[in-house]
This record gives structure tokens, sequence and C-alpha cells, in this order.
């Protein structure tokens, strides 16, 4: 009991020191914003990180923690992104507050990829390593496909149009941390340790009781709600949506941050969203050459970190804040010397 | 405890068990003992349901073993330590020990099974930090059935324990298989090592080519010509 107690204890101070940090952050961006230092174009830079970390975050659970290999994800982005436009253009008039309208419309979207996830994982999880791979990419390009030639729904190929615009960076900001929290709070509790065991070792997971139909089934339907929600964040920042944007490139660039951030830690998938989003943009001024450079550092990292910036560790506030004072008490103990 | 009759087993067209008998009383040692691609393995990934038998029947305390799914084996009370150490590489030695007792909900008792562990692995006390890929293959095989043991459970599926292990090592697993067995739990144990098994075990069953060929007492058997010729030589 007293074990639990103090366990509980750190939590919440960990938690709270990590979410004083979080909260100070916001403050300074929205002042910043909203004073003008941070121009409209840099503010739709940073809520497009935004809509990534949610992105990266979700296919973690899948990829990182789940150990298989998804290659779609931008589907269900794409999925999550139409339902939540749909649902923005007709009820625009009927719902006064964006906040709510966001809020309905993301619901939707969650339920609509959440129930592609279900419908493509039944049978995809039956398949192993690149087999999966090739089918989640192929599940890709058939949503791709439909979504163009739904044409009295989504207006095909040459997009849904008149979204209301109503992303603003408090919203995708909160947001991202309601569904970055979610996300670590479900790894860290037991049906987390059930998946990440699958990952680790399927036969082992099995011998002590581990249900891995069921908990395949369940990450893979959670990355999917959660890419949902990026899909309707996307959709109000843009008010316009193309089957386009939601193709095999995507779902590599999506990939990739989760990679090269570390497969398995949050904290990497937030920290390569925010690099892989900003280098594209800092180096227009070399311009054809970006992609080769932005290519050279992925190489680069991939190399020398072949298990991604962090690893499946997490950044924790708390411990950097220990880490600092031992510094400082040693600074102070040496200059007492 | 755990009776097991006219077992079959095919992979496809290839027939791996061909009508096996065999018997488990409770706070037994029971070894199978074979050479490669005899069939052991089969039969214990039979018992644990990881493969699903062609024919006969697979009882554990008078229940029908086949309506359970393999995940569900655990919460009657079967253990499998599967062939080939399969640990939880990127986790702590606690952490698998942990997962060893995922299914339980009895919470004060695991406190007593880990201390339990212990005293049978000082070693897993000694390196409980260490990131269970990088313990030795003998710590490894020593981790598997420790958490096969945090799941408490009533018969331990073991299968070839002592597989590529110095003979320091073998040693000490028996010895270790021995020490659990008196703490009662009864252990169904699949060897190549005839010799030691024996040793340690009630009684034994010869597989040949999914067929059993012998059967007796553990001395019976260490004394039987034909079992001596083809696996005491060594
Ligand atoms: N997945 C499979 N598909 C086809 N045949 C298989 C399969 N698994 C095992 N077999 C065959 O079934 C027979 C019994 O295999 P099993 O693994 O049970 O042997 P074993 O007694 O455990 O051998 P070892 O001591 O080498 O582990 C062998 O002939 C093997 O080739
Ligand atoms: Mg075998």
């Amino acid at each position: 009991m007293d074990k639990l107690k103090q366990l509980h204890k750190t939590l919440v101070n960990n938690k709270f020191i990590n979410y004083t940090v979080v909260f100070f952050i916001f403050i300074i961006l929205f002042l910043l914003i909203n004073s003008g230092v941070i121009n409209r174009y840099l503010s739709n830079l940073i809520i497009m990180i935004l809509i990534m970390i949610v992105m990266a975050t979700s296919l973690n659970i899948a990829t990182g923690f789940l150990g298989q290999l998804h290659l779609g994800h931008a589907a269900f982005m794409g999925i999550g992104a139409y339902t939540a436009g749909i649902i923005g253009i007709a009820l625009q008039d009927v719902i006064a507050s964006d906040l709510l309208l966001f809020l309905v419309a993301t619901f939707g979207a969650m339920i609509t990829a959440g129930f592609a996830g279900f419908l493509v994982g039944t049978p995809a999880l039956r398949l192993r390593g690149d087999y999966l791979g090739i089918m989640t990419l192929g599940f890709g390009e058939i949503v791709r496909t439909v979504i163009t030639n739904l044409k009295s729904i989504t207006n095909g190929a040459q997009g849904l149009s008149g979204i209301p615009r109503i992303m603003t960076f408090p919203i995708a900001f909160w947001t991202t941390v309601i569904v970055v929290t979610l996300i670590f709070l479900f790894m860290n509790s037991r049906h987390g340790r059930a998946i990440i065991s699958i990952r680790e070792d399927e036969i082992a997971s099995e011998s002590v009781g581990i249900n891995i139909t069921r908990y395949k089934l369940l990450g893979f339907i959670l990355a999917s709600m959660f890419a949902g929600v990026g899909g309707s964040m996307f959709a109000f920042k843009e008010s316009f949506l193309a089957p386009i944007s939601f193709n095999f490139i995507k779902s590599v660039e999506i990939f990739v941050i989760v990679v090269l951030g570390g497969m398995g830690s949050l904290s990497g998938s937030i920290i390569a969203a925010i690099v892989l989003v900003f280098l594209p943009e800092y180096l227009r001024d070399f311009n054809q050459y970006r992609y080769l450079l932005y290519s050279s550092v992925l190489i680069i990292i991939m190399l020398y970190r072949p298990q991604g910036l962090m690893g499946t560790k997490e950044i924790n506030f708390i411990k950097i804040k220990t880490w600092i004072k031992s510094k400082y008490t040693k600074v102070f103990l040496k200059g007492s010397d | 405890m755990l009776k097991v009759t006219n077992l079959h087993v095919h992979y496809g067209a290839i027939h791996a068990i061909k009508g096996v008998n065999f018997n488990v009383s409770e706070g037994e040692i029971v070894t199978l003992i074979g050479s490669n691609g005899a069939g052991k393995t089969t039969i214990l990934k039979t018992i644990s349901q990881l493969l699903e038998q062609t024919e006969g029947k697979v009882l554990f305390l008078g229940e029908n073993m086949k309506q359970y799914a393999p995940h569900e084996i655990v919460h009657l009370g079967v253990s499998h330590v599967p062939e080939g150490r399969h640990v939880f590489p990127d986790l702590s030695v606690l952490e698998n020990l942990e997962m060893g007792a995922y299914h339980r909900k009895d919470i004060k008792n695991i406190k007593k099974d880990f201390e339990e562990v212990f005293k049978n692995f000082p070693r897993l006390e000694e390196r409980k930090n260490q990131q269970a890929g990088t313990l030795s293959g003998g710590e490894q095989q020593m981790l598997a059935m420790g958490r096969a043991l945090m799941g408490h459970p009533k018969i331990l599926l073991l299968d070839e324990p002592s597989m590529g292990l110095a003979p320091i090592l073998v040693d000490q697993i028996f010895k270790i298989i021995d020490k659990i067995n008196k703490t009662g739990t009864t252990i169904l144990l699949v060897e190549q090592n005839a010799n030691r098994a024996l040793h340690v075990s009630d009684k034994g069953y010869v597989l040949e080519t999914g067929k059993i060929i012998a059967q007796g007492s553990a001395k019976e058997l260490l004394n039987n010509k034909k079992v001596k010729e083809a696996y005491l030589s060594a």
C-alpha cells in the first residue's frame, strides 16, 4: 500500500512537472503568435508540425510498440480528414462554436478511421513483416482510389472545398497534448505492456497468457483512430482536401518520422516530427538540393543511430531537473573546495 | 493430472505424432526422451494448444484442453517454457518475471512467488535490472523458467532446458528442476539428454518418430538395454 502511494506520488509529481513545461511552451508560442512575432506562415507550419506529431505518435502504437510494419497510415488520416470535412461542412451552420464543431467532427473521424482499422486489421494482422507492409500499402492506395471515385460525396480528384477553416493554434496544441497523453497512458497500462511484449516475442507473450490476436487488433484500431484525429485537424486547417494528400508518400513520411525518432518512443516521434517538418522548409534556400540534404540527414542518422534518436526511451523533464540539479551541486561542491 | 490418449498430430501431409499415450500424476517429474525430430516439441505444443491434434485427447485435471485458446491454458495452471528460450529481449529481468504473472489477480501471492523464484535462481536476482537480451544462454533459460513459475503453474512443460548449455550449467538446471518439483510443481520434461533427465525423473517415455517405443520408471529405463544403447551411450 505504501509503495503504491509512493508510486502515485512520483507519477503525479512527474506529470505535474512535465505539464508545467508543456504549459509554458504553449504560453510562449501563444504570445509570440498573437503579438505577430511568429508570422502566419510560421504559425501554419507549427500547426502542421502538431498534426504530424499526432500522426507519428499514433503510428508509433502500431509500428513502434506493437512492432508491425504499417505503410498505409496516411489512408486512415484521409478517411478521418474526409469524414471531419464532410461533417464540418454539413454542421457549420448548426453548431455555432468552432471548438464544438471540431470536437463533433473529430469524434466522427475517429469512428470511421477506427472502423476502417478494424476492417483492415482483422485480415492483415495474420500476416507478418514485409507481407503486412505490402498489404497496408495496398490498402492505402485502395482508399485513395475510392475517395477519388466517390465523386458524389468527396468531389473526387477535384477535391473537397468549403470546409470551415477553424483550426487555431490553441485547438491544435491541446488536441495534440491530449492525444499524446492518452497514448502515453495507454502504453504504460496493462494493455500497453501486452502490446509491447508482442513486439518483443509473440511465442513468449502467448505463453504468459496474452491474447495476441486481440491485442494486435486493438493496437491497430487505436492507431487508426488517432490517425483520424490527425486527419480532422488537417481538414480544418487546410479547408480543402484532395485525395493526393493521403498517398503513399505521405505514409512513408510519417513512417520515417517514427523510425527516426525511435520506434517505441513518443518523445522521439515528437522531436523527429519537429525536425523533419522544419528541415525542408529551412532548406528552401538551397533550392533543388534540399531534398538531397534531407535524404542525407536521414541516411546519416540511420547509419549512426539505427535505433532512432531516442531508441525506446522517453524524455522526462523531472529527470532533466535532477540532472541539472546534480550538475549545479557538483559545480557548487567543486567551487567550495 | 495430465492424460494424453491416442494422440495424432499432422503437419499437412506429415504424420508427426502417431497415437501417443502417456500420463503425468500430480507431484511427478515425467520425461519424454527422443532424438532430433522424434516429435517431442510437437507433443508439448499440442498440449498447450499451439498445435491442433488430428485425433485423440489431452485431458488436464479432467478437462479437455481442446476447448481452450493458447493464451488461456496458463489460467488453467499449465505453463509452457518453449524450446529455445523465448525471453522478452528489450525488457529487464524483473519486467520479464512480472510478465509471467500477467494473467494473475492474486497480487499478494505474486510477491511470494518472486521470492521463491529468486531463491531458486539467485543469478536472476543479481541481474534483475539487466536487459534480458544481453543475458547468457543459460541465464536466459533460467529466466524463461522463472517467468513460467511466476504464473504459479500446477504443471510446468519444459522443452529441452539443457539445450546448448555447458555441463556445469546443465547440472545446475537439473538441480533446480528437482527443487521446483519438491516445492510442489508437477513437471513434464522433454529432453535429448536422457541420462540427466532420467536421474531426476520419476518415470519416462521414449519417443521415436512419433511413437512411444519404451516406457517405465526412471530406474527401469536407465537399465533398459535398448534405451542404454540408443540414448545413454554418451
Ligand atoms: N512446422 C512444421 N512443418 C512440417 N513439419 C514439421 C513442422 N514442425 C515439425 N515438423 C516435423 O515434425 C517432426 C517432429 O518435430 P519436433 O519438432 O516435434 O521434434 P523434436 O522431437 O522436438 O526434435 P528436436 O529434439 O530436434 O527439437 C519432425 O520430423 C519435423 O520435421
Ligand atoms: Mg524440439
